[in-house]
């Protein structure tokens, strides 16, 4: 058994997770009906509903093992400052360089996150983890594969990939950003902790641009955004919050 | 969805006058006639590979326009459950389009010259979304009654002649059977749930009935002649047995949760035991099938912004040494 203060590391811990895969999800899915070809489109659409996925299997974890409230009261009635995903996924979808780029930064964390916790000693996390690191496989081969197939695409191809990464490698390492009660769960088997995903994060990343021919940003010469996972948000995060509660708010005791 | 029942086909564009060889169509009719499918390599009349492509582009456009007023309520969907339905359909809509383009690929026509005839107001859709999807509840409506009624019109098709067409219906209605449980689901939620929720549904409803009986197109008395594509096994079903189908099935249902279908004249008449109804606005119809339906100009913008957007990625993804190879079904 865990104390309280390692659960609630593990209530942190799964809380930004699940808050990252919900408002990626919703993201990802805006490009529904809108992506540059029907077969983006479809991948970008089966992708989000993975996320969306990932995140109501999280917030049941927190639902049924740690005394949180039910899964749609958690994605749909809290305040944006109660809300600790990272600043990366808030963002609108902009261009498909964007999307593109923000899938691969977010898919390559989530996999080595659901690898490690796949053998984490909390048991709920562990066996969830274990389903959706393979579900997320396919979102990296997916990502990787195009990052590949444009880095070697056209010069304009090339060049919008590279800006994009450039631009936002900042928000991107943002999605390290340490948590109160880290090191409990590190110390105790559970997780093995931001530090160790960023550095496992910088190693996949440095391979998969190098085999698309873009350049790695150097990750000691730009400043992490920090504050998602402290409740700051960009400007992003509450019309999207809006939007998404928008029937709920109709009549919340009303079932849908 | 969605392939509306109704299939627009501009008239100088008919080639049912070329003389075809008379051997040749005679095996051909044969063939049809003996429940055969005809595939793509096989010889088929000009006026039969027309029509069919117009068709199943019509389908295919229809498609990827309609995920457009649904795909709209993605992010607004109230709770997990009905969110990830909801993405579920709407990306099945846009595979739909997919395996569409390719089946009409087969008869020539490339998916790329079928886009831009889309987007340049060449190529119709169905007119049912056309129409703003203005409430929740019209998700309710658009995935339980639209799509039942594509369902009708759909199952009749894949009973057609033209083999990559019925395969790829085949699988679409076996699709859509769940689509339709998705918005039955939601229209029954709503419709016994609180005031404000019932109120969100009829109001739907009563946006929505119109284009719904426009859907299969006007009365065969006033459609054009559609003899010959009856013989071909283009077209399945008249358009008034699609209707009344589709009235048999679901009056009932509408009926059954207490909302009010908005035409005080519709009833069964229990001598011929038909549906008799108001007829719909014929002239809305056309002008709508013209351009001037309340969103035609918005669908559009979307669906070409969405292509402009697009062309730098299939630019690259285009390399100097692939082929276009047109798929064989």
């Amino acid at each position: 058994m865990f104390n309280k203060q390692t659960l609630d590391a593990v209530r942190s811990l799964l809380l930004f997770q699940a808050d990252d895969h919900l408002i990626i999800g919703h993201r990802n899915s805006e490009w529904t009906g809108l992506g540059p070809i029907l077969e983006e489109d479809i991948a970008f659409s089966s992708i989000a509903q993975d996320k969306i996925g990932h995140a109501l299997g999280l917030y049941t974890i927190l639902n049924e093992n740690l005394g949180e409230a039910e899964p749609d009261t958690l994605a749909f009635m809290r305040n944006e400052s109660d809300f600790t995903s990272c600043q990366l996924v808030e963002l609108p979808i902009g261009e498909y360089d964007f999307s593109l780029v923000r899938h691969l930064f977010f898919d390559t964390a989530a996999l080595i996150r659901f690898e490690d916790l796949a053998t984490s000693s909390f048991d709920p996390v562990a066996k969830l983890a274990r389903k959706v690191k393979g579900e997320i496989k396919y979102h990296v081969f997916h990502a990787n594969t195009f990052i590949k197939q444009l880095g070697h695409g056209s010069e304009e191809s090339k060049a919008r990939l590279q800006s994009a990464i450039n631009q936002n490698f900042g928000l991107a390492l943002g999605m390290f950003e340490s948590f109160e009660g880290e090191k409990l769960l590190i110390d105790q088997g559970i997780y093995k902790g931001e530090a160790a995903i960023r550095e496992a994060w910088l190693g996949e990343l440095q391979a998969v641009l190098l085999e698309a021919d873009l350049k790695m940003p150097d990750a000691g010469k730009v400043e992490p955004v920090y504050g998602g996972r402290k409740g700051f948000h960009t400007e992003y995060l509450q019309p999207l919050l809006d939007e998404m509660t928008e029937v709920f708010r109709v009549d919340p005791a009303a079932e849908w | 969805m969605y392939g509306g029942g109704y299939i627009h086909d501009d008239q100088k564009k008919k080639t049912d006058s070329i003389a075809e060889d008379p051997a040749l169509l005679a095996e051909f009719e044969a063939r049809i006639a003996r429940g055969e499918k005809i595939e793509p390599r096989d010889w088929m009349p000009t006026e039969y590979r027309r029509q069919l492509i117009r068709m199943i582009e019509q389908h295919a456009h229809s498609e990827i326009i309609g995920a457009l007023p649904e795909g709209t309520w993605i992010t607004r969907a109230p709770g997990f459950r009905r969110k990830l339905a909801l993405m579920a359909k709407v990306q099945d809509e846009v595979g739909h389009a997919q395996l569409l383009y390719s089946a009409a690929e087969t008869l020539g026509k490339s998916r790329e010259d079928m886009i831009n005839d889309l987007i340049n107001g060449k190529s119709k859709y169905s007119n049912v979304f056309n129409y703003p999807s203005k409430t929740w509840a019209d998700v309710a409506v658009i995935g339980f009654l639209i799509d039942a009624a594509a369902i009708v019109n759909q199952v009749a098709n894949s009973k057609g002649s033209y083999g990559p067409y019925c395969r790829a219906l085949e699988r679409i209605c076996y699709e859509e059977s769940f689509h339709l449980k998705q918005g039955h689901s939601i229209f029954v939620y709503l419709a016994t749930g609180t005031p404000t929720q019932r109120a969100m549904v009829q109001d739907a409803l009563n946006r929505w009935w119109q284009p719904i009986m426009h859907f299969f197109g006007p009365s065969d008395k006033m459609s054009q002649h559609t003899e010959t594509l009856m013989r071909w096994k283009v077209k399945m079903a008249s358009n008034d047995d699609m209707r009344q189908q589709f009235l048999n099935m679901y009056v009932p249902k509408i009926r059954e949760v207490g909302i009010t279908i908005p035409d005080p004249n519709l009833h069964k008449n229990p001598e011929t035991n038909m549906w008799e109804f108001t007829e719909p606005d014929w002239n809305e119809f056309y002008e709508v099938i013209k351009g001037n339906g309340p969103c035609n100009a918005e669908r559009l913008a979307v669906r070409r912004a969405a292509e402009d957007n697009g062309a730098w990625v299939r630019d690259a993804l285009r390399k100097a040494d692939q082929q276009y190879v047109t798929p064989l079904a």
